[in-house]
């Protein structure tokens, strides 16, 4: 009983997971510090500045002098606080991080393993950070930690549900959860034609689930300083930095497997290892690209907006994109009903967006307004 | 390959994976107990609270609302639990699996409905 890895056959499967995944792991470190870089680069632009330039060339080497500082500082923990959930907290959110990779379709046979269920093994492996995050959060014994892990925790459930749906819709479409043959399946056209609207939530939900602007209320550092890790310094900070980023990449090569026709579109699978690299690595970056322009571009939700446009907008709008789905394939009904649908879905998720985002806090005008003008009467 | 063999040699990365995980976050935390400096002084046990010193405990009470939204979560993900493997089989099965869906579909959109209009996903 062996598996075939890299040319060789009936290799014991357990020597075969350990060479993948530490190639999978060097490849996590490399891309990690690469986003880091990137995104300190991209906002700069976005904000006329140059950003890291001092270390090395182009200032190259920020990500790696950052982390010599981070391994090099004070790990600080507070008297008060809760031994054993502070010091887990960073293993339960970087370890469920590290399993989602496992899945993952970074080229043709490069990959750990393409699980049959592989997409609800990635839904259920990747909701388990939470739990680290609530251990981060209670264990600091601070009020801005257990504020901003309440939220996330709320955050994250919320969002879950259109994430699981979405790819419940894919799942139709394709006939199957495995990411391999899913992509193997694009090689003409990519999903994101026959399915934007499952796209476009997919990609918001992605957003809500990685905490990332505009949904970053968990750790906004105006509101809650920090949220769950306000309390972590040094090397554990880094770790849930490091999560954060192995989470958006693995999300990234997801999504470029999911909708954008992965390492196959638009040149087949047979050619060769390198331009299967820059087309994977294209997409992903695709995706690093425009969650970084959002997170510049769009200011931050407030919690109403945010728990209201989960449960009003994305959650009906999915369950009717499934319905759909399974109307026009138990009939047999050619694909571009699909795609007129998901144009109209995606007018409707621009308008009832723009609706929710644009709608007043519930504050009683009559009891600001008095305060309003004794503040200008006294001024 | 037989399938109990099959699951054996899938799910190994899958173990393996939480296996490095661990490995990776305890060889940075060893190596930054050898690398880093550390003074025990006292006023650093302090959580943080803007400077201010923190009053009692910081396990207060939580807002209702953060319960409600997870019991609607567990009703939600139970149903999703339902349509995996619906999702994958329905084709084959024909219509009559189609339709049945539709009902199951119809009635949690109900439940969604009814709490829409209680006031249950507006946050206060």
């Amino acid at each position: 009983m062996g598996v075939d890895l890299f040319g060789f056959n009936n290799v014991n499967p357990w020597l075969d997971a350990f060479i993948r995944l530490q190639l999978a792991v060097v490849l996590i470190t490399v891309v990690v510090m690469g986003y880091t870089y990137l995104e300190r680069k991209i906002v700069a632009r976005f904000n006329q500045r140059i950003g890291p330039q001092k270390t090395g060339p182009f200032g190259l080497l920020q990500a790696v002098a950052d982390a010599v500082k981070l391994v090099g500082k004070e790990d600080l923990r507070p008297k008060s606080a809760d031994p054993w959930t502070f010091e887990l907290g960073p293993f339960f959110v970087f370890i469920p991080v590290l399993m989602t990779f496992v899945i993952a379709p970074f080229m043709a046979d490069w990959n750990i393993r393409l699980l049959e269920l592989g997409l609800i093994y990635f839904v259920a492996v990747s909701g388990l950070s939470i739990i680290g995050w609530i251990m981060a959060g209670w264990g600091s014994d601070n009020r801005y930690a257990l504020l901003g892990a309440l939220r996330s925790v709320a955050q994250s459930i919320s969002y879950e549900l259109p994430l699981v749906l979405c790819v419940v819709a894919l799942a139709m479409f394709a006939g199957t959860y495995n990411l391999g043959l899913i992509v193997e399946q694009q090689d003409k056209v990519p999903f994101i034609v026959w399915q934007p609207m499952t796209a476009l939530i997919f990609f918001i939900a992605a957003l809500a689930e990685l905490n990332r602007s505009p949904f970053d209320i968990p750790v906004g550092e105006s509101e809650v300083a920090g949220g769950p890790f306000i309390e972590y310094s040094g090397i554990r900070w880094s770790m849930f930095q490091l999560a954060e980023y192995a989470a958006i990449f693995v999300m990234s090569i997801v999504f470029a497997s999911m909708f954008l026709g992965g390492y196959i579109w638009p040149f087949g699978d047979q050619v060769g290892v390198g331009l299967q690299l820059v087309l994977t690595g294209a997409k992903a970056l695709l995706f690093f690209f425009v969650v970084v322009w959002i997170r510049v571009s769009v200011p931050r939700l407030r919690i109403d907006q945010l728990m209201g446009y989960s449960w009003k907008v994305l959650l009906p709008l999915t369950l009717v994109q499934v319905l759909v789905n399974g109307l026009v394939l138990v009939n047999g009904w050619h694909e571009v009903v699909l795609l007129v649908a998901g144009l109209i879905g995606c007018a409707v998720l621009v308008t009832a967006t723009s609706r929710a985002v644009e709608r007043r806090p519930r504050v009683p005008a009559t009891r600001t307004a008095p305060v309003m003008q004794g503040e200008a009467a006294r001024v | 390959m037989p399938q109990a063999d099959a699951l054996y040699v899938n799910y190994v990365p899958v173990l393996l994976a939480t296996i490095t995980g661990f490995m990776m976050v305890l060889t940075a935390i060893i190596a930054s107990r050898l690398l880093a400096p550390f003074s025990a002084e006292r006023e650093k046990g302090t959580t943080y609270e803007c400077g201010m010193l923190p009053i009692r405990r910081a396990s207060t009470n939580v807002g209702m609302r953060f319960y409600l939204y997870a019991i609607l979560f567990v009703v939600f993900d139970v149903e999703a639990v339902f349509i995996f493997p619906w999702a994958v089989t329905f084709v084959g099965i024909g219509q009559f699996a189609y339709w049945m869906m539709v009902i199951f579909i119809a009635i949690l959109g109900l439940g969604l409905g009814y709490a829409w209009k209680k006031g249950a996903l507006q946050w206060r």
